[in-house]
């Protein structure tokens, strides 16, 4: 199976998402690289609304996302609570 | 005896870029002036474009308006990408301030049935006008040469799109996210005796080829008619027949419309100053258009203001082509 | 009243594709004239998948946000001297390479995309392609006040625009991208959106930002993590285009074909600048080309091929070409630009040995077979005080504009030459790839501007090469050019660096 993998800028902001990956995501690598932290998983990756809320301690939404991010690897879904990626091969 | 302490200075070697310094001299230039003047690629394009073999990739000759410069303009608001989000973040932080303040407060309730018809029948229908004006606007951006203008018509391109969005919003709110108003509107703007003038109007600005005509037929003579009947005139008349909250939710088009003006307003005076030519063809545009625009609008002022609201409307284009020189 | 709750999917198509309307005053070809003609088949432009559903109100709100922290930092980096901190001089010639050959590629992309951003007729895609192009006009832009500042401590930056539309090397992005545009929509966006902004983009991008990092330019850096959010969302949009063509028609699908062979070609082929940047110009190296391309483009693009492999899209043949190249491409580029250097906006140089041996531990196949022993014979003649600059002008690809200089693969002592012949007359080719591109559509190639015919015919000034460099090129010449070593941009980076400090200046006196 193919690897999905997200990137973010090394923050503080940063840090509570991963936070929130590793919690979703059963078997995710996080890769901490010069200003930029890579999370890569096996075929599917979540990004729960909630969960991030939950570990930052305010209001945040799906879309605050694009002021971290460097880059992301497979086929995306979005709504209002969630965004996943995922790899169907 | 004295000590010399040798200090470090880190003289520049140049004041600014090449491109700057020749068009404006040998000095710090500003971050507009670095990113919007001369940057443009100009010679030896490599292919003629497969979708117009008689054109380069780009073209001065995409338009019957001769310019001999044509980085001649000025945005008096001076947008570059970073200014321009950031101006429209203030106006957005604005905005959703309001539009989650009418929602919070229930205030679609306090509207009487009467208003709220009237408003989506005579209102939200501008969205699907606001879509052709997105895509004339950036039909301006792709055809046109210079920076200075490419960009101020992608700018204005995408807050079209923004306002059709605010207006879809606005009937979300009235009708509490069924979609109902939206389905109306559009019913009004495919069906309804008051907007087929200006549907009419809309689809045939989108298949004209001249970019510079365009920019007449939508953003100088529609744009002003339009908003002078929408966002003045029917906003005084929703205010008094008790509908004052909807300001709150038109706020943003009417600041928009007063930013925007001022480069409309200054970029078609520079290109009528420029020569007889450009005089004469942008005043026959305007004559053509402006003569359809009004007929066309007639039938909506009438019924979302009432009888002299169209000349109102004409009398303030008047003054921006006074203005102009036209 | 009920408030029932939308979701993001429903209000996003509400807020968009649903302002659109069936036309009725004039005909839907009039409006939508370019959508025929390159024989693309769409029936139903409902089935269009928004990729990022991104209203205008939170674009402003969040790119606003992006804009803010970044001139934060180009402000602190000018006024601080951040051009102080970077590794060595040298570096600052891969960011020159970046000015004038890529940013003004982004400009390119954002009248690009506002062409296929109105000539589309779906409200959603035309919409998407709308905020690339706004995206890419920040790119641009935002790259300009990056460089900004270091083009008044260094030399090669100032004329960045002019040079693009004339100099050589410089033919090489700009011919790419004259390519797509002047292609129809749908090409268009399978070249850029798809090919470029997709399967490519990593080998461009993270090179150069990494570089950045890796040899302490803070600007280039900051500018690279910022612009690589908005390149997320071209990713999505790049890769929406190719499903939706493909799901389209069935008679979709061997066009489609066709163009990612050809487009995965030839921006391969603009990639070998990057090739040579990464293992050349970076004091501090990321990484090896042959590296980032295993990692970049062999794993990535296999993952993507498997998934498109059920629409009956396969990997392109050329793929092969390139991945046999990988040992091979940067130091044949570098070695066409040794040569070339006093031509050259930037400056060049010959590796320390040290860098030699990290090239020798990097290739183990090739550097010390084929490459060692000419930069050896170079450095020979430097050390004689015969730095040796190539007098003649190099014959170019018709195609990409590349100098002949690459090699066939089964034999990597012979220049790989490839010919056809039309309408009377002989073109010549670097690779099957780039023959292959102009056999199937030399009416265009035909017309390319060919920088050593057109310096040959006149039209670049002259009769002296000094006058074509310096006039045309407007190359500032024994300043811009050149090697390295002697250089203006050397002796103020070493004046920066070695200032004798007052003490010694005290026990001189005395």
């Amino acid at each position: 199976m193919s690897k999905v993998y997200i990137a973010l800028q090394d923050n503080e902001e940063s840090h509570y998402i991963v936070e929130a990956i590793e919690e979703d995501n059963a078997d995710v690598t996080v890769i901490y690289q010069p200003a930029m932290i890579r999370i890569e998983c096996e075929g599917h990756m979540v990004i729960k609304r909630e969960t991030v809320e939950e570990k930052m301690g305010r209001d945040w939404e799906i879309p605050a996302l694009h002021v971290n991010l460097i880059t992301l690897g497979g086929n995306v879904d979005e709504d209002d609570d969630q965004l996943s990626l995922t790899w169907n091969n | 005896m004295t000590i010399e302490i040798k200090t470090a200075t880190l003289e520049p070697i140049r004041n600014t870029f090449e491109h700057t310094r020749r068009r404006f001299g040998d000095k710090p230039a500003s971050r507009y002036q670095e990113a919007s003047y001369d940057i443009a690629p100009e010679n030896n394009f490599h292919y003629r474009p497969m979708w117009q073999p008689d054109k380069l990739l780009n073209d001065p000759s995409r338009t019957a308006v001769v310019m001999e410069d044509w980085y001649a303009f000025r945005d008096p608001r001076q947008y570059y990408y970073g200014t321009y989000v950031q101006a429209r973040a203030k106006l957005q932080e604005v905005t959703e301030n309001n539009y989650a303040f009418f929602d919070k407060r229930g205030l679609a309730e306090r509207l009487s049935e009467e208003v709220k018809e009237k408003v989506v029948r005579c209102l939200i229908p501008l969205r699907h006008m606001e879509l052709g004006a997105n895509m004339n606007n950036v039909l301006c951006s792709a055809y046109g040469t210079s920076t200075v203008l490419t960009q101020a018509f992608l700018y204005n391109g995408m807050d079209r799109l923004g306002i059709a969005q605010y207006l879809s919003r606005i009937g979300l709110l009235l009708d509490g996210n069924s979609a109902e108003t939206l389905t109306k509107a559009k019913e009004h703007w495919m069906t309804d005796p008051a907007w087929q003038g200006l549907r009419r109007y809309t689809e045939n600005t989108l298949v004209v080829e001249d970019w510079y005509e365009v920019f007449i037929a939508q953003d100088v003579v529609l744009d002003t008619l339009v908003y002078d009947l929408m966002y003045r005139q029917f906003d005084e008349v929703i205010t008094e027949e008790g509908g004052s909250d909807l300001a709150m939710l038109i706020e943003f088009m009417q600041e928009w419309h007063k930013d925007t003006s001022r480069w409309v307003d200054a970029t078609l005076k520079s290109t009528v100053a420029e020569s007889d030519h450009n005089k004469e063809l942008i005043g026959r545009w305007v004559a053509e258009w402006q003569e359809k625009a009004v007929a066309d609008l007639a039938p909506l002022a009438e019924i979302a203001v009432g009888d002299d609201a169209v000349n109102a409307c004409t009398e303030a284009l008047n003054q921006r082509l006074a203005k102009a020189g036209l | 009243m009920s408030n029932k709750k939308l979701n993001l999917k429903d209000k996003y198509r509400l807020l968009t594709r649903d302002l659109e309307w069936e036309f009725s005053y004039r005909d839907r070809k009039e409006i939508f004239p370019q959508e025929d003609f390159e024989g693309i088949k769409i029936t139903d432009w409902s089935k269009w998948e928004d990729p990022f559903r991104l209203t205008m109100d939170s674009y402003w709100k969040y790119q606003a946000e992006k804009e803010k922290k970044l001139y934060a930092i180009f402000d602190a980096f000018s006024q601080n001297n951040g051009q102080q901190n970077v590794t060595d001089a040298r570096y600052v010639n891969a960011i020159k390479l970046f000015l004038t050959g890529v940013s003004p590629l982004e400009y390119q992309a954002y009248s690009g995309f506002a062409h296929v951003g109105r000539q589309f007729g779906g409200a959603g895609a035309r919409v998407a392609c709308q905020m690339q192009s706004l995206d890419e006009l920040r790119h641009v832009q935002t790259q300009i006040h990056a460089m900004s500042h270091y083009n008044k401590h260094f030399d090669g930056f100032q004329d960045f625009a002019h040079m693009h539309d004339r100099v050589w090397y410089l033919s090489v992005p700009k011919s790419f991208f004259d390519d797509a545009r002047s292609a129809g929509p749908f090409e268009f966006m399978v070249a850029i959106g798809f090919s470029f902004e997709y399967v490519l983009t990593n080998l461009l991008f993270v090179p150069f930002m990494s570089g950045a990092a890796y040899n302490g330019d803070m600007a280039t850096v900051t500018f690279g993590f910022s612009a690589q959010s908005d390149e997320a969302r071209h990713m999505t949009l790049g890769l929406e285009v190719i499903k939706f063509l493909l799901e389209q028609h069935e008679d979709n699908v061997p066009i489609v074909q066709r163009w990612i062979n050809k487009w995965l070609w030839r921006g391969y082929r603009v990639l070998t600048l990057v090739a040579m940047m990464m293992d050349y110009m970076l004091p501090n190296k990321v990484m090896s080309w042959q590296e980032s391309f295993e990692v970049y483009f062999e794993e990535a693009a296999s993952s993507l091929f498997k998934d498109l492999a059920r629409y009956g899209i396969e990997m392109p043949p050329y793929a092969a070409d390139a991945i046999a190249e990988k040992e091979h491409l940067s130091h044949q580029a570098w070695s066409i630009f040794y040569n070339y250097g006093h031509a050259a906006a930037f400056h060049t140089w010959m590796p320390t040995e040290q860098e030699m041996d990290w090239l020798s531990e990097k290739y183990p196949n090739s550097f010390d077979q084929y490459y060692r022993p000419r930069f050896e014979k170079w450095r020979e003649m430097e050390e004689a005080g015969e730095r040796y600059y190539n007098p003649t002008l190099p014959m170019l690809c018709q195609t990409c504009q590349i100098p002949m200089g690459f090699t066939d693969m089964e034999n990597p002592t012979m220049t790989s030459y490839r010919q056809s012949v039309y309408d009377g007359e002989r073109y010549n080719f670097c690779s099957n790839g780039c023959k292959d591109i102009f056999d199937y559509e030399p009416e265009k190639y035909v017309q390319a501007w060919m920088p050593v015919h057109q310096i040959f015919q006149g039209n670049c000034g002259g009769p002296e090469m000094e006058d074509v460099l310096g006039d045309y090129y407007k190359i500032n010449l024994g300043v811009d050019n050149l090697d390295f070593k002697g250089s203006p941009d050397e002796a103020r980076w070493n004046a920066w660096h070695n200032l004798i400090p007052a003490e010694d200046k005290l026990k001189k006196a005395s």
